[in-house]
């Protein structure tokens, strides 16, 4: 066997960033024009990938980074990695309605994918972490899921020659510290990005990358009569970042997830979750943060349904008025938001000497 | 008697210059931001809340010197707050993390 051929080429979308990105922006949807490159389209291109001062991806952080993201000897039993949960060849999530973390306990919630998280102003389905730098190292401090021995693991990589070097490369002069860690991590994760489906394409210019049933699909998201999707699933990463109470069936039981509450104590907030990117979104099913719907069609038919739980619904869950062949054209259009994906190398990791 | 009188009208005099000096302020929601990034009011005054976005927002704060939850409310709905005590109020929309204002009251 090759080397080469020990590379797993999981299918993923890898981008470049592109040009004025507008962050959950609001276009007015009566001011969209419905064809292809439409100046009026122009809020929906990604921009350039944000990065908080003092983490500049640089290529020795991204190669870093990717490394750390792939090494499962970072978590407490040395059998997780990030990419446990945050799987690429499973749309860098993991396929399970919710996560199984240290010795395969059945968490709450579903593993949210880490493509363009990077745009995000917020991370977490609770919003608990302020940016993916930070969000990099939960897991590990969690007993539930990484389970990870902090000062064993920083040992670990000091005592691993090409990581200590890797890391004197990436950020020289720095301490390493679990934040380091996180800083690098978030790096490799700067570039899991979508910005090349079909949709985006067509707001390009290309009259061809969208079917006439996605584009119809695209007008019944952004209307509010009808879909009204786009109330929530906004800007050009399909999401504003807040949080809502769809009324999912999971909140009527006993005990349910508060959400977003234990963040901020408000009534509204009981039972919010953050909004996703639905970007990539047929890479990655389940879906919702419980993953009670298996398909996108199911998605869409709770929105028809208005929620099935009342209690403190959001006040912006307003029952969606499509029908069957509308709700198709929906989904249709959700899947010309995906990246074709591209092969992917995984790295190889350091031994430990 | 004389003095009590005396205090009276001093101390009706003290309240109506206090309530002639309360202000009341404006802030709107718009475009998913706070129409003022930080306003600077004395304690006392009052702010207005107002929805300009035709979907709903819910401004509260959690700040020491201020806790409040204005519950959320449509386009054109306004709901108002008496600052009366002095420092530092973080005022934010529940439902819209990136909403974020300082509201500083002398």
């Amino acid at each position: 066997m090759t080397s080469k051929s020990l590379y797993s080429k999981a299918a993923l979308l890898l981008g470049s960033c592109i040009a004025s990105f507008t962050l959950g922006s609001t276009t007015a949807t009566a001011d969209i024009v419905y064809k292809a490159g439409d100046p009026s389209l122009k809020p929906f291109i990604l921009g350039e990938v944000p990065y908080p001062k003092g983490n500049k991806p640089t290529p020795a952080r991204i190669k870093l980074g990717k490394k750390l993201f792939f090494d499962p000897r970072l978590s407490g039993d040395g059998n997780m990695s990030c990419a446990t949960c945050h799987n690429p060849m499973l749309g860098w999530s993991d396929g399970l309605p919710t996560a199984k973390g240290h010795k395969s306990k059945v968490l709450g919630r579903a593993s949210p994918v880490v493509t363009n998280a990077a745009y995000n102003p917020v991370q977490m389905w609770d919003g608990r972490e302020p940016s993916i730098d930070s969000q990099a190292t939960g897991p590990m401090k969690n007993p539930n899921e990484m389970h990870t021995d902090i000062p064993a693991m920083l040992a670990f990589i000091n005592a691993t020659p090409e990581y200590k070097k890797a890391f004197a490369n990436a950020y020289p002069g720095e301490e390493l510290t679990l934040d380091l860690v996180g800083k690098a991590i978030a790096s490799f994760e700067r570039t899991v990005i979508s910005n090349d489906s079909p949709f985006d394409r067509w707001v390009k210019g290309d009259a061809k990358a969208m079917t006439k049933q996605q584009i119809r699909g695209f007008k019944l998201f952004m209307t509010p009569e009808k879909g009204n999707c786009a109330l929530c699933h906004s800007g050009p990463n399909f999401t504003d970042s807040s949080f809502h109470n769809l009324g999912l069936a999971s909140f009527g039981k006993k005990n349910p997830d508060l959400g977003r509450y234990k963040q901020r104590p408000l009534g509204i907030m009981k039972g919010a979750f953050k909004t996703p990117t639905i970007r990539d979104i047929t890479l990655s099913a389940p879906y919702f943060h419980d993953g009670s719907a298996k398909t996108l069609m199911e998605v869409v038919d709770h929105y028809v349904k208005g929620g099935v739980v009342k209690t403190n619904l959001s006040p912006l869950m307003i029952k969606a008025k499509l029908n069957n062949q509308e709700q198709k054209d929906l989904v249709a259009f959700m899947e010309a938001l995906t990246t074709e994906p591209k092969p992917f190398d995984l790295p190889i990791l350091p031994l430990s000497h | 008697m004389k003095f009590q009188a005396t205090f009276c009208l001093s101390l009706l005099a003290i309240l109506s210059t206090a309530i002639a000096q309360a202000d009341e302020f404006e802030v709107g929601q718009k475009d998913k931001k706070f129409t003022e990034k930080k306003l600077t009011i004395k304690a006392g005054d009052k702010v207005k809340f107002t929805n300009e976005d035709p979907f709903f927002h819910n401004v509260f704060s959690l700040s020491d010197s201020k806790t409040f939850d204005l519950g959320s409310y449509p386009k054109g709905q306004s709901k108002t707050v008496t600052f009366d005590k002095p420092g530092k109020i973080d005022v934010e929309c529940a439902i819209h993390p990136t909403m974020h204002m300082v509201i500083e009251v002398k």
